[in-house]
């Protein structure tokens, strides 16, 4: 023992070689840093052209008008704004029951061990990679089906907008709440066991409680997902000028990000101008999401 | 009565010659003279015949034989591995949690075996307690961890107040808690939380109360805390209780089990089985076998 303290004691802490300030590993710190920062300065650039070419128009026309040829000044997205309301709402209430209730069943009542159980879990995860627009694709599917049941001509409805945006984030929704339901802790739930509940108590009063600020946090984030999502709603036939307030599922509507695309098509520059005002409205509503997923999972994050 | 842990804790470990003399780990004297009259057979509350527990192909406990008297303590002690926690966990039905868990043999409670097909686990569970390893508390207010059992129960007393203080106070926890109830249970430190825990399991009004290693997560004062609380509450409740700690054994309990793994030939698995179960004192005086002589004399295990 006493040899080991003096060896410990007289030996100078030199530098290691390879340590963290030799060339090698200064030169690759220096390499993610050139990595993050090119990233970000696209970023910047984007962010700050387009805040420049639409700022004339970021007034309050912008939100209260409809959007217009003959006035291309005073172009607005009235129409797209509720359009996105409409079809965003109706895309959670559809998505997160499913969701959140398919992600309960896999995480607390399905038997892993089970091939069809396994199946399905590879195809959820399978099913967050598929291209966008696949979802517009099996929409179109779906609304042909509905349309022989139901009266409309047109595909190009909020339920139909709604359904393809939340095929698009069941998947993400799902794994999200598995995730925060895999983290609350297996003594949570013998516990409550224990005590006499039955494994539905356990699930209603214990486990989704404890996992909610989870599930809130990838919802939001999945739904500011499906808000700036175009593809699947352009192959609806969304791309149309719509001059009125949608008043229900089977009234016609466009969404904010299918509008701005809509308008850099067009010759004017005044609308172009308005849609880069677009651009900025959406972007700061998708911060202003993604913020409060923030804040959520801040504050209510619980270490066990 | 007095409840008090009498018994040396600090084994002599300094005096680690190999070929010395036999360790005492535990002050035998000491044990029997804490020791109160017991009937020689006990009036069982629960019982377990011919037990085997697999997990998978695995067996891991079998051929147990155990009964658990009325307003005793039982522990169950042994060398890890021995199945022990198997066992506790398969006296109000935990083991049905476990994926490919299955269990062979009776277990009775009252008369009535809870394996029966008829039998629903929800409702065993509601008449045998349990606390765990690590205490447990729920995320909510300590007034609500409380309430939580009743609840679920469909329990309606007159006053959940009063079935809130009750438990608390059954739990000698009342008086550190009375005015912060609406507190998070995180709040309370470790001996607290799981005096809550047991407290939570009190207010389902049990009749059997099982520990798995109740103390393993706390510190002596806390454990010394609970011990008290257990020799407490065996005037109300029959407890069993897996521990690790062999004085913890000799102190509060008044039959001690004692398990041991064995190897199988074929297969090299280890499969736990009951070796000797007697009266505490006799088990720490005078075992009948040897194996249970060799751990309690600390040679092995």
């Amino acid at each position: 023992m006493a040899t080991l303290a003096d060896r410990a004691g007289t030996q100078p802490l030199r530098r290691a070689t390879g340590g963290e300030r030799s060339s090698r590993a200064v030169l690759f710190l220096l390499a993610l840093w050139l990595s993050l920062c090119t990233g970000l300065v696209f970023l910047v650039v984007l962010v700050a052209q387009t805040l420049v070419e639409g700022l004339p128009r970021l007034d309050a026309n912008l939100v209260t008008n409809y959007t217009s040829l003959l006035y291309p000044e005073q172009a607005g997205f009235r129409a797209a704004i509720l359009g996105t309301v409409w079809v965003i709402g109706c895309t959670a209430l559809l998505a997160i029951p499913l969701g959140v209730a398919a992600a309960i069943y896999l995480e607390e009542f399905a038997d892993n061990e089970r091939w069809y159980t396994r199946l399905i879990e590879v195809n959820i995860q399978n099913l967050a990679a598929v291209p966008t627009i696949i979802y517009g694709l099996l929409t179109l599917g779906i609304l042909g089906g509905l349309q022989l049941v139901l009266d409309f001509q047109n595909r190009n409805v909020v339920i139909g907008g709604a359904l393809a945006l939340a095929l698009l984030i069941l998947p993400v929704i799902i794994i999200a709440t598995r995730e925060s339901l895999r983290a609350v802790p297996a003594e949570i739930r013998a516990g409550s066991l224990a005590l006499g509940a039955t494994p539905w108590q356990t699930v209603w009063r214990q486990t989704l409680p404890a996992a909610i600020p989870g599930i809130a946090t990838g919802t939001i984030i999945a739904l500011s997902r499906a808000i700036g999502e175009a593809a699947p709603l352009l192959l609806l036939g969304a791309v149309v000028f719509i001059r009125y307030d949608p008043n229900g599922l089977l009234s016609g509507f466009t969404t904010m990000p299918v509008q701005i695309y809509n308008l850099v098509a067009q010759p004017q520059e005044e609308l172009r101008t308005a849609a880069a005002a677009g651009i900025v409205a959406l972007l700061a509503l998708l911060l202003l999401m993604n913020g409060v997923a923030i804040l959520i999972r801040n504050k209510f994050q619980r270490r066990w | 009565m007095t409840v008090n842990p009498i018994i040396a804790t600090g084994a002599p470990m300094s005096d680690s010659t190999p070929t010395g003399a036999q360790r005492q780990v535990v002050d035998v004297e000491r044990v029997a003279a804490t020791k109160r009259a017991i009937p020689d057979v006990p009036r069982a509350v629960m019982s377990c015949a011919e037990l085997n527990v697999y997990y998978g192909d695995f067996l891991a406990v079998r051929e147990v034989n155990l009964s658990f008297g009325e307003n005793e303590i039982t522990a169950l002690i042994g060398p890890s591995g021995c199945g022990k926690s198997t066992v506790i966990r398969c006296l109000n039905r935990m083991n049905d949690l476990v994926v490919g868990a299955r269990v062979e043999g009776v277990v009775r409670y009252h008369g009535q075996n809870i394996y029966h097909r008829d039998v629903d686990p929800i409702e065993v569970r509601r008449r045998i307690g349990m606390v765990f390893q690590k205490p447990n508390p729920f995320p909510k207010s300590i007034y609500d961890n409380i309430a939580y059992g009743p609840r679920v129960t469909g329990m309606r007393p007159d006053s959940m107040d009063d079935l809130v203080e009750q438990a608390l106070r059954g739990a000698a926890l009342w008086d550190e808690v009375k005015d912060k109830l609406k507190q998070n249970a995180y709040s309370l430190s470790g001996g607290q939380q799981q005096r809550l825990c047991i407290a939570r399991t009190l207010a389902t009004e049990p009749d059997v109360i099982l520990m798995d290693e109740p103390c393993s997560a706390l510190d002596p004062i806390a454990t010394a805390r609970i011990e008290d609380l257990m020799m407490d509450l065996r005037q109300r409740f029959t407890i069993i209780i897996v521990t690790h700690n062999m004085q913890q054994a000799a102190r509060v309990s008044d039959r001690t089990a004692f398990f041991t793994a064995q190897a199988d030939d074929t297969t090299g698995n280890r499969t736990g089985l009951l070796v000797e179960y007697d009266r505490t004192e006799k088990i720490f005086s005078n075992p009948s076998e040897k194996r249970t002589e060799d751990y309690i004399s600390g040679r092995f295990g």
